[in-house]
C-alpha cells in the first residue's frame, strides 16, 4: 500500500511538469524539451538554498524565477533567432547541465534533517500522509491559479497563439513575446516539480532530470486521450485530467515494478507505455 | 487615410529567383473608400495588401495611416487601425477556441489582454445579440469551438469580429475564394454592409471580376507590381462587366 502512496505522492509532484508540458505542447503547440534541464534546475536551486538555510518563502520564488529564465531563453532562441523549437530546447537543456552542476557543486546533495516544505507543517504523525495533505493543497492551489490564468483575457490570447498565429497577430498580440512568456511559465512549472520532488525524496541529484520530459508527455497524452474521448471543452476539467494523468502515469510505473519487472527496464516500460497510449486509439480508430 | 509613397518591395534579392513584387507604387486611399484590387497571379496585389497590414515591410518608401508613419510598424501594432479577413477561413479564427473566446479577443484588438476575466455574462449577451443580426442561428452556439462551423459561417463571424473593437480599415484578402457561391455572396454582402454602417475604409483583393464590378467605390488593376488602372466614383459604377474582362484579354 505504501508503494502506491509513494506513487501518488510522486504523481502529485510531477503535476507541475504535466502542466508545463500541457502549456508548451497543447496550448502553444511548441515541442519544448528544456524540461529535463529546468526540472533539475528547480531541484538543485532548492537543494542548494535549503543547505544554505534560506527560508522557504525565498526558495519558492527563486525556483520559479530560475525555471522561467530557462524557458524564456528557449523562447528567445526559438522566436528571435528563428531556430527550431526542438533544437532551442536541446541547446538550453545541454547548457543547463553545466549550470546545474555549478550550482550544486557536486553530483548529489543529501538534505538530511533540513526543514523542508513537508516538515514545516505537521498535521498527522505519519510522514507520508502528512506529505500527501500538503502536496494536495499545493497542487490544488496550482491548478486554481493556472485555471484562472487560462480564463483571463491574457489566457485566451495565449490559447489563440498556439491555434491561429495570423489571427492573433492581426488582433494586436506580439506572438514572439507571447511564446517567450508561455515557455517561461511552462518551465517555471517544471522547475516547481523539481522543487517538490527534491524535498520529498530528501536529496538533489544532477541526473534526476534525465528523460523526465517523458513523464510530462505521458501525463498530457493520457489526459488528452480522455479529453478527446469524452469531448471535454472545459478548461478546468482538462487541467484536472492533466493532473490525474501525472498520477496515473506513476501508478502504472509502480504497478510494473510491483509485478516484478526488473527496475533496469523501467525506462523501456515507460516508453512502451507512452507508445501504447498514443498508438492504441489510432489503431482501433483505423479498424472502425 | 492610407498613403503609400514610392513603395518598393523585392523578394529573394540577389538570387536567381528575384522578384520585384511592388515597383515604386504611389497610392492614396481616402477614408470611407471601398477599394477593390484585381490583377493576375503575381501582379503584386496580395503583397500590396500585406504591406498595408504590416506582415511584410517595404524595402523603401513610406506608408502612413491617418497621418501616422507606420512604415516600420509590425503587424500587431497596426491592429489599432486595421482588421483583417484572410483568404483561408481557418486563419481568421482560432479553431479550438469557442465563438465567445474568439469574440472576446476581437473585442480587445486595440487594447491590452490583461489578467482579468472579461468574458462576463454581459459580454456574452452582447455578443449573442450581435451574432443574431447575421440571421444564421449561431447565437445559441457561442460556447461551441468555432472550428466546428463551416467556412462561410466562420468568415461571416470573422467579419463581425472586426467591428467588435474600434476599426478604421478593413482588409479583405480574397475573402470568398474558399467558399461556395451562396456563402461567398453572403459574406460580401455582410462586408459591404459593415463598411457602410461603420464608415470603414475597405481594401479587397479578389479574382472574381463579377464581385469586383458589383462591390466597391473604386477599382484598381495591378500588373507587374504597378498600378495599371485606377477608376473611382461614377466611372466605376458605370463600368461594364465585359469591359473588366477585357482588361485581362
Amino acid at each position: 500500500m505504501d508503494f502506491y502512496l509513494t506513487a501518488l505522492l510522486q504523481g502529485l509532484c510531477f503535476a507541475g511538469i504535466a502542466f508545463g508540458i500541457y502549456i508548451s505542447m497543447k496550448i502553444f503547440n511548441i515541442p519544448d524539451i528544456t524540461t529535463d534541464g529546468s526540472y533539475t534546475l528547480g531541484g538543485v536551486v532548492t537543494g542548494t538554498m535549503l543547505t544554505h538555510n534560506q527560508p522557504g518563502y525565498i526558495i519558492l520564488p527563486a525556483v520559479l524565477l530560475a525555471g522561467a529564465l530557462a524557458g524564456a531563453l528557449t523562447g528567445i532562441i526559438h522566436t528571435k533567432l528563428k531556430i527550431n523549437a526542438l533544437l532551442a530546447g536541446i541547446l538550453v537543456m545541454t547548457a543547463l547541465y553545466s549550470v546545474n552542476l555549478t550550482i550544486l557543486g557536486r553530483s548529489n546533495l543529501p538534505l538530511l534533517n533540513l526543514p523542508t516544505l513537508f516538515s514545516v507543517v505537521n498535521l498527522i504523525t505519519d510522514v507520508n500522509q502528512n506529505s500527501l495533505i500538503i502536496l494536495m493543497g499545493f497542487v490544488l492551489i496550482l491548478t486554481l491559479l493556472i485555471g484562472y490564468l487560462l480564463k483571463t483575457d491574457f489566457g485566451i490570447a495565449m490559447r489563440a497563439t498556439g491555434n491561429s498565429e495570423p489571427m492573433i497577430r492581426a488582433l494586436g498580440v506580439n506572438t514572439d513575446r507571447m511564446k517567450i512568456t508561455g515557455l517561461a511559465i511552462a518551465n517555471a512549472l517544471t522547475a516547481l516539480s523539481g522543487y517538490l520532488i527534491v524535498q520529498l525524496q530528501g536529496f538533489a541529484d544532477i541526473s534526476m532530470g534525465i528523460g523526465i520530459v517523458i513523464v510530462g508527455l505521458g501525463s498530457v497524452i493520457i489526459a488528452e486521450t480522455i479529453i478527446n474521448w469524452l469531448r471535454i471543452t472545459s478548461v478546468w476539467l482538462s487541467l484536472v485530467l492533466v493532473m490525474a494523468g501525472a498520477v496515473i502515469f506513476q501508478f502504472v510505473l509502480a504497478l510494473t515494478l510491483n509485478i516484478g519487472v526488473d527496475a533496469n527496464l523501467l525506462k523501456l516500460v515507460t516508453a512502451v507505455f507512452v507508445l501504447l497510449i498514443v498508438g492504441l486509439p489510432r489503431l482501433t480508430g483505423r479498424q472502425a | 487615410m492610407i498613403e503609400l509613397n514610392n513603395i518598393h518591395k523585392t523578394f529573394n534579392t540577389g538570387k536567381p529567383n528575384e522578384v520585384i513584387a511592388i515597383n515604386k507604387v504611389n497610392l492614396q486611399i481616402n477614408a470611407g473608400e471601398f477599394v477593390v484590387i484585381v490583377g493576375s497571379n503575381g501582379s503584386g496585389k496580395t503583397t500590396l495588401l500585406n504591406l498595408v497590414a504590416g506582415n511584410i515591410l517595404p524595402d523603401s518608401g513610406a506608408i502612413t495611416i491617418d497621418g501616422n508613419n507606420v512604415t516600420r510598424l509590425p503587424e500587431y501594432q497596426r491592429s489599432k487601425w486595421i482588421a483583417r479577413i484572410f483568404q483561408n477561413p481557418l486563419s481568421g479564427t482560432a479553431a479550438d477556441l469557442s465563438i465567445i473566446d474568439n469574440f472576446r479577443l476581437a473585442a480587445l484588438r486595440t487594447k491590452n489582454k490583461g489578467l482579468f476575466i472579461g468574458k462576463t455574462e454581459q459580454f456574452k449577451a452582447q455578443v449573442r445579440d450581435k451574432i443574431a443580426t447575421l440571421g444564421m442561428g449561431l447565437e445559441d452556439k457561442v460556447e461551441q469551438p468555432i472550428g466546428t462551423l463551416s467556412g462561410g459561417q466562420r468568415q461571416a463571424l470573422t467579419l463581425l469580429m472586426s467591428v467588435m473593437d474600434t476599426c478604421k480599415i478593413l482588409l479583405l484578402d480574397e475573402p470568398t475564394a474558399a467558399l461556395d457561391p451562396r456563402s461567398a455572396e453572403n459574406v460580401l454582402r455582410i462586408a459591404d454592409g459593415l463598411i457602410k454602417e461603420y464608415k470603414l475604409t475597405g481594401i479587397m483583393v479578389t479574382h472574381n471580376l463579377k464581385d469586383a464590378g458589383n462591390y466597391g467605390s473604386r477599382i484598381i488593376q495591378m500588373g507587374e507590381g504597378a498600378v495599371l488602372k485606377d477608376i473611382a466614383g461614377k466611372e466605376k459604377d458605370s463600368l461594364q462587366q465585359n469591359e473588366l474582362y477585357s482588361w485581362f484579354g
